[in-house]
């Protein structure tokens, strides 16, 4: 190789690290779907000058040591309970200092559905210029896997041994009842969809709100290759549903197949479901129910139809023939 | 300069509010509030002042308040909050937080007692609740000194040798609440004393992480050693800052530690806050009878002023300590500390004073100098009940 040709490379390099909001060399699990979500993060922050606001969270634990960092943008590492009220903070002295930073604030389910939900609320509530994005991994992941309220029923954690007892808190739900500029769901298992989304959301102005399901081998007890192919049974099964939320409109980008079958390898592929009594049919009628609601919301397909049969017994007679 | 009638709550608000307006030529100013009695009056009338380049952030709780204020110093704003009380305790880990990331945010600490079960009047245990935490504290006694010491503890915040959070502490209702004519700086001579802010870490488009691990437990050392460092040096430019406001304001800030009539003094009464105003009409009284007494005022509880309280107590035969406040299990908070600086041969005695806004007279405090002569040396503060 030529000195030359080196040198490119390098530059090639640098110019890909600069541009990228996870750098080489960090210590995320393999499979880590929150791994993922950052590299789909960074092609649509590529070109903008972003900062980011990180609680203690995996997503914490990953720029490393001081002063040691994997992420390519500036990271205010906040407490866990005030994400949403330090990203307003940046927020608010970008824009009095006429600055074209975005702010994205990035946090795990534990400092978004629980210690956190005052300050996001409040942040939205003000609709903050703060982009607020959630990795759900349903569990306290990085203190070693304890339940959150994202974590689903059934699912075992440290403190839930048994399975956890009592439905995933709907955080979707409760920001779009904030009726914030723009609230979506992204899907690892559809890059396409989650990179036109993110781009849409880091650009559009006051507050934003995008939910990832992100699989955590470690917490999940699955294997690592499988956490995009968990991803797209979950949204087959109906059990994620990737929708979009602006100008008044719920869209559903992608149309599940309320499919049993999908959801029976989510759980076979899962550990943490082995002790609890997970019951497909009884997921698919909580799925029904969930998507019914969604209906109330005036939820349409992209192509302006309605969501078709869709409730306990529309999700039964799926294209996989039913619950079990 | 104008005079004008002012609560300490509106004097704190205003002193913020020009601070606010003097940096407008740097990163702005954005401050983060939520109500609570006795301070709300200091955010209500922030937030009905035009401010260039400033904005007032409406959160949802003090936690968010002061984590608004921890995103806008971080990236380079003057920030002000204001709280009491529970409030403060509510505030409490992203307070501990903005010291820990030694952010120059200011707080209006208005005194109120903790609950519950909930009173509204003063003492200090709130803001002592904040003693160990790594911000600077000054007591006031009266309004003008709330208006001064907030534009003081900006400068004192912001200096780059310092760093750390400031926190003005001024009793509820005595100060908070009662009108009192205040002198107030042009704008000009404020655009003087606080010059625009420049944190030299604030976070830019540079990709570092601001706050992350420090995992290895010799890294904690250095910090805490820093900060310890920084606290010191308020000490050290304190004088020189004293000048600066003399000169352009025309009344010099006070000492760390006020002396009233301790000349010749045998016997001196140490207090804080609006306390030693009663403490000085007494010391008054008792002077009147012919007796030896004087007071002194501690108005920089952090950083700790050692140098000043051992000047001032060297040759004293009786100390009395005055503590409006508790640290249950112990005693007095301040007796504790000042214990350390009393000359061997002095007797000392603590008296647990005003709690709950408790109202202490001045006949209190002679009964107190009596009390102190006859008592025995015991380390075990003494808990004085005045409440009706």
């Amino acid at each position: 190789m030529t000195a030359r040709s080196t040198q490119t490379r390098v530059a090639a390099v640098a110019e890909l690290e600069s541009s990228c909001l996870l750098r080489p060399g960090n210590t995320n699990c393999g499979g880590c779907g929150m791994s993922i979500a950052l590299q789909l993060l960074s092609r649509a922050t590529a070109g903008r000058t972003v900062q980011l606001v990180v609680p203690p969270c995996c997503g914490w634990v990953t720029g490393g040591n001081y002063p040691h960092t994997a992420y390519g943008a500036s990271v205010m590492a906040s407490t866990l309970g005030s994400v949403g009220a330090v990203a307003s903070g940046m927020a608010n002295v970008a824009r009095l200092n006429s600055e074209k930073t975005r702010v994205i604030a990035w946090a795990g389910d534990g400092a978004t559905y629980d210690i956190g939900l005052a300050a996001l609320s409040g942040a939205a509530e003000r609709d903050e210029d703060v982009l607020f994005i959630c990795y759900d991994n349903e569990i306290y992941g990085n203190t070693g896997g304890q339940r959150s309220s994202a974590t689903p029923s059934g699912a075992s954690t440290t403190t839930t041994p048994r399975g956890k007892r009592g439905a995933k808190k709907d955080i979707v739900g409760i920001m779009m009842a904030h009726q914030v500029g723009y609230v979506a769901t992204v899907s690892l298992a559809h890059p396409d969809d989650a990179v036109r989304k993110m781009r849409f959301a880091v650009d559009a102005r006051g507050f934003r709100f995008l939910h990832i399901l992100s699989p955590c081998p470690t917490g999940w007890k699955a294997d690592s290759s499988l956490s995009v192919h968990l991803v797209r049974l979950a949204v087959r099964g109906g059990l994620f549903p990737v929708l979009e939320a602006r100008d008044g409109a719920l869209v559903v980008n992608v149309r599940p197949e309320f499919s049993g079958v999908a959801l029976a390898e989510y759980f076979s592929h899962q550990r943490r479901f082995r002790s609890g009594s997970v019951d497909v049919a009884d997921i698919l009628g909580a799925v029904g129910r969930h998507w019914a609601g969604l209906e109330r919301w005036g939820a349409r397909l992209e192509n302006g139809e309605p969501l078709g049969p869709i409730g306990p017994q529309g999700s039964a007679a799926g294209p996989d023939g039913g619950a079990r | 300069m104008t005079s004008r009638l002012l609560s300490a709550n509106h004097a704190a608000g205003l002193a913020a509010v020009m601070a606010a307006r003097a940096n407008r030529t740097a990163r702005g100013f954005c401050a983060a509030v939520y109500p609570i009695t006795p301070q709300t009056e200091c955010i209500e009338f922030l937030s009905s002042q035009a401010i260039e380049k400033g904005h007032v952030v409406h959160v949802e709780s003090e936690h968010s308040a002061m984590g608004v204020c921890l995103g806008a110093s971080a990236t380079g704003a003057r920030s002000f909050t204001a709280s009491s009380s529970n409030g403060l305790a509510y505030m409490a880990e992203n307070l501990i937080a903005a010291a820990l990331l030694r952010l120059p945010i200011v707080i209006a600490a208005v005194n109120r007692t903790l609950g519950p079960p909930w009173s509204i009047w003063a003492d200090h245990g709130d803001s002592l609740l904040f003693r160990d935490s790594g911000c600077i504290q000054i007591y006031c006694a009266d309004n003008q000194e709330v208006f001064d010491s907030i534009l003081l503890a900006f400068r004192l915040a912001e200096d780059p040798s310092v760093l750390v959070p400031a926190m003005v502490c001024l009793d509820g209702f005595v100060l908070s609440h009662t009108l009192c004519q205040t002198e107030v700086p042009e704008q000009e001579v404020v655009d003087r004393l606080l010059p625009a802010m420049d944190l030299p870490h604030r976070l830019t488009d540079t990709p570092v992480i601001f706050g992350g691990l420090a995992a290895s437990p010799r890294q904690i050392e250095v910090h805490r050693y820093r900060h310890q460092d920084a606290l010191d040096h308020v000490l050290e430019i304190y004088p020189a800052v004293q000048d600066e406001f003399e000169q352009a304001l025309g009344r010099r800030p006070g000492n760390p530690v006020v002396h009233y009539r301790t000349e010749d003094a045998e016997t001196v009464l140490l207090s804080a806050g609006s306390l030693a105003s009663t403490v000085e009409r007494a010391v008054d009284m008792a002077r009147d009878k012919g007796e030896r007494v004087g007071s002194l005022r501690l108005r920089m509880v952090r950083p700790f002023p050692f140098d000043h309280l051992r000047r001032a107590l060297e040759g004293r035969r009786h100390v009395a300590v005055l503590d409006r406040d508790i640290s249950l299990g112990f005693g007095g908070i301040l007796g504790g500390e000042i214990r350390g600086c009393v000359p061997p041969g002095a007797a000392m005695q603590d008296y647990v004073v005003g709690l709950g806004g408790g109202d202490v007279r001045p006949e209190h405090v002679l009964d107190l100098v009596g009390d102190l002569r006859l008592r025995p040396d015991s380390p075990r503060s003494h808990l004085v009940e005045v409440g009706r």
